[in-house]
């Protein structure tokens, strides 16, 4: 879709806070607790992300928190519960909202998961996996195409990190999120920590993963770090738990793929046990380094 | 469109046991080639659970600190098993938590509590509510004096007032925050404003009549009736406070003079 | 019959609201801590209560206790809170019941 169609937005639309570029930079999850410290710094290279429906409320502190984070800095949208991954209809209220936020705040990436998280009137509050068969993925194919439209922008969709998968299941899920990205034009974020982590779980390897998803789609990467479990049989099970410093094995993953890809921005992902600005900043910015690496590798080849 | 026959059992069946711990793993799941997939599932189940039993503790910090960490987690998952979430919205999530409270048999020792809680719901709705102007006091001194008792006022969106049999307001400020809470009568009937006039949100003792007047107000009754209401319910009331107050805490918006 | 507050009554009122606001605005901090009987938290710099978040995170935070959060609906009884210090007008102090 819709290289027109965007830029036909960006040609005729006023814009209520400055375009920035993405594409080198390296960002971090934005937390309210933080932004004292975040205006203390001043403008900073990089770009935060939040939580779609955190700010779905109808005005407060939040919103006056994101604009003054979103003056000086991109961001990124990313919705936790649209429910892409859903056998139910894409909730019409919720997706108004997500593209009124879009609309407001101007993100330079916008972004779901690959999960659903509402049965019937229910609401878990968790990233659930689903089967990866025809059916599903002809489902997720319309809610993708449903939420483009609605937001009138492509939309990055996100892999997810599993611990278990279904019998019913027919296609590998590289294929499964290929073939979505075919068939909706949408582009794809791509979590390296949840490759690592399901990679584990599900004993597979985590770069013949990477070798089978299609990277010239994704717009956006995330790191985060992960927590460790074990499952019935006494053997490791990583937990997705975004709550401390990206694991090593994550780093050389993302480098291999920054090495072959290019810059890709690049978010830190920190939800629990949220530690001060400066862990969160460090963080983000040896990402950053990474970034600038390869960029710097890729001036050197063409001179 | 597509048959949506075939998979939709599965959807089904991982989902009602996710917040059902007595029934079994879903047999439609499974873990690698020779591995079980309770564990894995349970993965799911914990933090569907946890993860409401912790919004709730964010929504509710004073009844937390109340009860302790224990009890208030253990309430609260019997909270989320009677009533789990239906908005996506998590700041949204708990509205039926006070109530749950009020019937909770392990918390009949503490009746206030239920009321503590009606605070804090009210001031996160009022932290979220929309913004918009508080009523300055130029636009009361405008209105023609012959003309106040029609006056007629358009509550501001985050105003709330919660009505206690309890002091429900003193434990509610005493506990949201680290300060070490001194002997409180629980026994004194309190009555609670909340506002949000800027950014900030500000819960208030209202006087006695207070919460009757501005109740009466925010229903859309003039400023003669209400007046009359609550000098009728509490003959102590204290009109000129009870309008300087709805000015200062910024509980409303307009002002309109209906018909003569 | 509906209006019982005369004119006069109101209008005086009203002017010693405004005196009573006019007189107190600016308000200082020290006159908004005393004139509010409760209790403030700021704009900026608060965590968000309530939040999506998209981690696992609480899957881990039961690792180590004898049960698994999801399961429970056995606890031990803590008096860990502050419920002691809260009286009722009977002279009980709350207390909460052990299950």
């Amino acid at each position: 879709m819709s290289a027109a169609v965007l830029s036909g937005l960006h040609a005729t639309e006023a814009h209520r806070f400055p375009v920035f570029r993405v594409r080198d930079l390296a960002g971090s999850s934005f937390k309210h607790e933080h932004l004292p410290a975040i205006l203390d710094d001043g403008r900073q290279r990089g770009f935060f992300e939040v939580h779609a429906e955190n700010y779905m409320g109808a005005g407060g502190p939040p919103h006056r928190a994101l604009e003054a984070v979103r003056r000086d800095h991109p961001i990124s949208l990313h919705g936790v519960c649209m429910s892409i991954g859903g056998p139910e209809p894409l909730d019409r209220t919720h997706l108004a909202r997500f593209r009124a936020l879009v609309e407001r705040y101007e993100p330079a990436l916008v972004s779901e998961h690959l999960a659903w998280s509402t049965h019937q009137t229910t609401y878990f509050n968790d990233l659930l996996p689903l089967p990866y068969t025809d059916a599903t993925l002809g489902r997720v194919c319309d809610h993708v195409n449903q939420v483009q439209d609605a937001i009138r922008r492509p939309l990055l969709l996100e892999n997810p990190s599993t611990y278990l998968s279904f019998s019913e299941s027919t296609m590998a899920e590289t294929e499964f999120i290929r073939r979505i990205a075919e068939h909706t034009g949408c582009g794809l974020l791509l979590d390296i920590n949840n490759v690592f982590v399901s990679a584990t779980n599900h004993r597979f390897s985590a770069l013949e993963y990477l070798s089978n998803f299609p990277l010239d789609r994704v717009g956006e990467i995330h790191l985060a770090g992960h927590a460790e479990q074990t499952d019935d049989e006494g053997d490791l099970l990583l937990i997705d738990s975004h709550d401390g410093p990206v694991a090593d094995p994550v780093w050389k993953l993302y480098e291999l793929i920054i090495a072959r890809s290019g810059p890709i921005p690049t978010l830190i992902e920190w939800d629990s046990n949220i530690p001060g600005w400066p862990v969160l900043r460090a963080e983000a910015a040896a990402a950053q380094a990474i970034l600038d690496r390869y960029k710097r590798d890729a001036r050197d080849a063409a001179a | 469109m597509l048959p949506l026959e075939p998979e939709i059992p599965s959807y089904a069946a991982f989902a009602a046991a996710l917040v059902d711990a007595t029934r079994a793993t879903p047999p439609i799941v499974t873990g690698p080639p020779g591995k079980g997939a309770v564990k894995r599932y349970n993965v799911y189940r914990n933090n569907v659970t946890v993860s409401l039993v912790n919004a709730l503790a964010a929504v509710y910090p004073a009844v937390q600190r109340i009860t302790g960490d224990e009890f208030f987690r253990a309430m609260a998952r019997f909270h989320i098993r009677a009533t789990p979430p239906s908005s996506r919205l998590l700041f949204e999530y708990g509205r039926d938590f006070p109530a749950f409270i009020e019937t909770y048999e392990y918390a009949r020792g503490l009746p206030w509590l239920a009321d503590v809680a009606r605070i804090e719901r009210a001031w996160l709705d009022a932290y979220h509510a929309a913004d918009a102007e508080p009523l300055s006091a130029a636009s009361l001194a405008a209105t023609p004096p012959e003309r106040l008792a029609d006056a007629v006022f358009t509550a501001h969106p985050a105003t709330r007032i919660v009505r206690s049999r309890f002091s429900a307001v003193t434990i509610f400020a005493a506990n949201r925050n680290e300060a070490p809470v001194g002997q409180i009568d629980a026994g004194t009937p309190e009555d609670g404003l909340i506002t949000r006039p800027d950014a900030e949100v500000i819960v208030r003792h209202l006087p006695e009549g207070g919460a009757v007047f501005l109740e009466s107000l925010i229903s859309g009754q003039s400023l003669g009736e209400a007046a009359a209401l609550a000098l009728r319910c509490s003959p102590s009331f204290d009109l000129a406070a009870g309008i300087a107050g709805m000015i200062q805490a910024g509980a409303f918006t307009t002002l309109s003079l209906g018909a003569a | 019959m509906k209006t019982i507050v005369s004119s006069l009554i109101l209008a005086s009122a009203v002017t010693t609201a405004l005196a009573t606001v006019a007189a107190a605005n600016p308000l200082t901090k020290a006159e908004a801590d005393a004139a509010v009987a409760a209790h403030k938290e700021k704009c900026f710099g608060v965590a968000l209560k309530g939040q999506n978040d998209c981690a696992a995170g609480p899957g881990t935070t039961c690792q180590g206790t004898s049960t698994v959060d999801f399961q429970g609906n056995a606890w031990k009884f803590v008096q860990g809170g502050t419920c002691t210090s809260i009286q009722l007008p009977n002279g009980k102090t709350g207390s909460l019941k052990p299950v």
